[in-house]
């Protein structure tokens, strides 16, 4: 069992008891909601004459089903526009803050809360939304619930949870140019599989990930989950404590040196005990692509995809699946794959050093003919910061499209869709049968520095050839 | 609240790992503000590509009522629309080899016992039900038993799942909001409570 941990203190801090069942009733710090797995939440609550404990603690926006185009209100979708009417309505029956579009702050509810300040080390951190462990970047506790459990932290600012096991994943090292930190964290995937975090809380630990910025730890948090870790995070320090300083919500004034005070003790202690650790080298680090249906399934991208003979007996059907669904051929190169779509955006890598960097490749080069590739910031603050800088005539110059703030084409429960069995390379996070919003639709998985690559050249393609 | 001390019936096999949420109920059925309809959706992209010969389209399954699949079954999303389209397709229980954690506890949150067993007991129901889709299947929390016709086997089921079905307390939030006082207790020691709100 672990001990000395940053999960442990913060777990322990925010203990309010034991239940019946054994479960821990945990309070929790921050909880963000959206449009799609909130108004059942609401509904429970109205059945059951139930009020919101803290109605401060819940903060609201609205990312998955905004179109990323034309964002006139009522939207064009009357579903879509019925799911935001709610929204709407709810947060301001229950007097919940709501960042509506064209509030200034609206966007993917993982880019808003940490850029406004309202994440912060050593809280508890819950949202309807597995990407919720973004939030781990801070030094937060933070991991995504479904709509029953939405409606139990309305009600009672708590959740029921079993203590996680804590795993740190240490990688030391510095990434060699052309790998970024969304190659860091798939190639953890890879190695470690999409289930073998389940159980387990990941604490990410070395100096590869003490060198990142706040926006690549986000990053890797965001996609613990794709391992099967409910919640990572990375311990707070002054990267993180710079990042929050005059941020709005963050504490000021004496009250920010107590506050940095607090976030240094919660870290893990130098003897703090793990139930496992795992060790990787950042030199051992390529561009990663995925080429299959789970994030697992990823190869460098000098690589070639694997055979069935290579693989272990349990990954093999899946592997089988997986050619046939991405028509796709054990032992071809990925480089070299065509590509009929470009997607650089999510809260994965939708911020805006995602976007600056993606510029760096974009700039002055012209998107292949027959590519249809765009960018959606992650924020209207993401947004306007890029526009600021010119990154939206980089883009534009280049052949991308330049959209409003969203989920976008991530999960496509907006128009952002894939056509027909269409090849996407995304800078997303899941690259399932159909997450991207056709049945036959197939993704590739890789940074945004990679999908800048693929949209230029047509296909998939080495970055470090254009570094 | 009631209590959840055994589930009897049939099974329906869906064999395969990883078959995540997104899988289970396509996102763009998430375009709703209730959870009503979603059992015609479960499984709806890869019952179109099968055919017909999807397990939920077979007539051999029509009355099945527990659900009996591989690894890391519902991973991805936390969308709870996932357990709440299997649901209301009539599925009561789900037998696997292990289940994502989300997944899991959006299960526990709605009444829908998970228990899992080992590859080879997983892989024996299924080839049991496909040979003989009528044969009878249970699983029982008191005696932590799964059934499938003749054949015994002992699942395992975290303990506090265990309690909450057996003490009818699968539905928290009554239980949650009880002791306000607590809470607040505990609130009232985290620091960053006060420095927020001033």
């Amino acid at each position: 069992m672990s001990k000395g941990t940053l999960f442990d203190k913060v777990w322990d801090l925010h203990t309010v008891g034991t239940l019946p069942s054994g479960q821990t009733q945990l309070f929790i710090g921050l909880h963000l909601i959206h449009e799609v797995t909130s108004p059942q939440a609401f509904a429970m609550l109205r059945e059951r004459g139930l009020k919101v404990l803290y109605p401060e603690r819940t903060v609201a926006t609205v990312d998955h089903i905004v179109p990323t185009e034309d964002q006139a209100r009522p939207f064009v979708d009357v579903l879509a526009e019925e799911m935001i009417q709610e929204l709407e309505k709810n947060t301001k029956d229950y007097g919940i803050r709501f960042y509506n579009i064209g509030s200034g702050s609206q966007g993917i509810v993982h880019v808003i809360a940490p850029e406004q300040g309202l994440t912060q080390p050593g809280m508890t951190v819950a949202c309807g939304d597995s990407h919720t462990s973004t939030h781990g970047a801070f030094g937060a506790i933070a991991f995504g619930i479904g709509t029953s459990q939405v409606r139990d932290v309305l009600a009672s600012q708590t959740l029921a949870l079993s203590k996680l096991k804590v795993r740190k994943i240490e990688v030391n090292g510095e990434l060699p140019p052309g790998v970024y930190a969304k190659d860091v964290v798939l190639h953890i995937i890879r190695k470690l599989g999409v289930k073998g975090g389940v159980g387990y809380a990941y604490e990410y630990a070395g100096s590869t990930f003490e060198a990142m910025t706040m926006e690549e730890r986000m990053t890797v948090c965001n996609m613990a989950i794709e391992g099967g870790a409910r919640c990572g995070y990375v311990n707070p320090d002054r990267v993180t404590f710079d990042y929050l300083k005059e941020k709005e919500f963050a504490p000021q004034g004496t009250a920010w040196d107590r506050a940095v005070e607090w976030w240094t003790s919660i870290r893990s202690d130098e003897d703090a005990e793990y139930d496992d650790v795992v060790t990787f080298d950042a030199a051992d680090i390529e561009p990663t692509v995925t080429w299959g249906i789970t994030p697992g399934q990823g190869i460098g991208v000098s690589e070639h995809i694997p055979t069935p003979d290579s693989l272990v007996e349990s990954e093999q059907a899946l592997a089988q699946e997986a050619y046939q669904y991405m028509q796709l051929t054990p032992g071809q190169s990925i480089k070299g794959t065509k590509i009929d779509v470009c997607f650089i955006g999510s809260c994965t890598n939708g911020r805006l050093s995602d976007l600056q960097e993606a510029a760096k490749f974009a700039q002055g080069k012209q998107v292949a003919s027959g590519v249809k590739a765009f960018v959606v910031p992650g924020s209207e603050k993401v947004k306007q910061a890029a526009e600021a800088e010119g990154l939206d005539k980089i883009f534009t110059e280049a052949g991308f499209e330049w959209r409003e703030p969203g989920c976008s084409m991530c999960l496509a429960m907006n128009p952002d869709k894939l056509q027909g069995d269409n090849i996407s390379a995304s800078s997303s996070n899941r690259n399932f049968k159909g997450r991207q919003g056709s049945a036959t639709g197939r993704t590739l998985l890789m940074s945004p520095a990679m999908v800048v690559a693929a949209a230029l050249k047509g296909e998939v393609t080495d970055v470090r050839e254009l570094v | 609240m009631s209590q959840i001390k055994q589930v009897l019936g049939k099974g329906v096999p869906v064999v395969g790992n990883d078959i995540d949420t997104d899988r289970i109920i396509p996102a763009r059925f998430l375009r709703c503000v209730t959870f009503d309809g979603l059992g015609e959706q479960a499984f709806v992209d890869d019952r179109a590509q099968s055919n017909g010969k999807h397990p939920f389209d077979r007539p051999q399954y029509q009355d099945a009522n527990i659900l009996v699949v591989n690894g890391n079954f519902g991973c991805g999303s936390s969308r709870e629309h996932a357990p709440q389209s299997l649901s209301r397709w009539g599925i009561k229980g789900i037998i696997g080899e292990s289940f994502a954690e989300i997944f899991f506890g959006n299960c526990i949150a709605i009444g829908l016992p998970c228990v899992t067993l080992d590859r080879a007991s997983v892989q024996q129901i299924q080839k049991a039900i496909q040979d003989h889709p009528n044969i009878s299947v249970t699983i029982d929390l008191e005696k932590m038993q799964v059934t499938c016709g003749d054949a015994v086997f002992k699942p395992s089921l975290s303990e506090s799942a265990k309690q909450m079905f057996l003490r009818g307390t699968w539905d928290n939030c009554g239980q949650l909001n009880q002791n306000v006082a607590a809470i607040q207790e505990t609130a009232s020691k985290l620091p960053y409570i006060a420095w927020n709100a001033s």
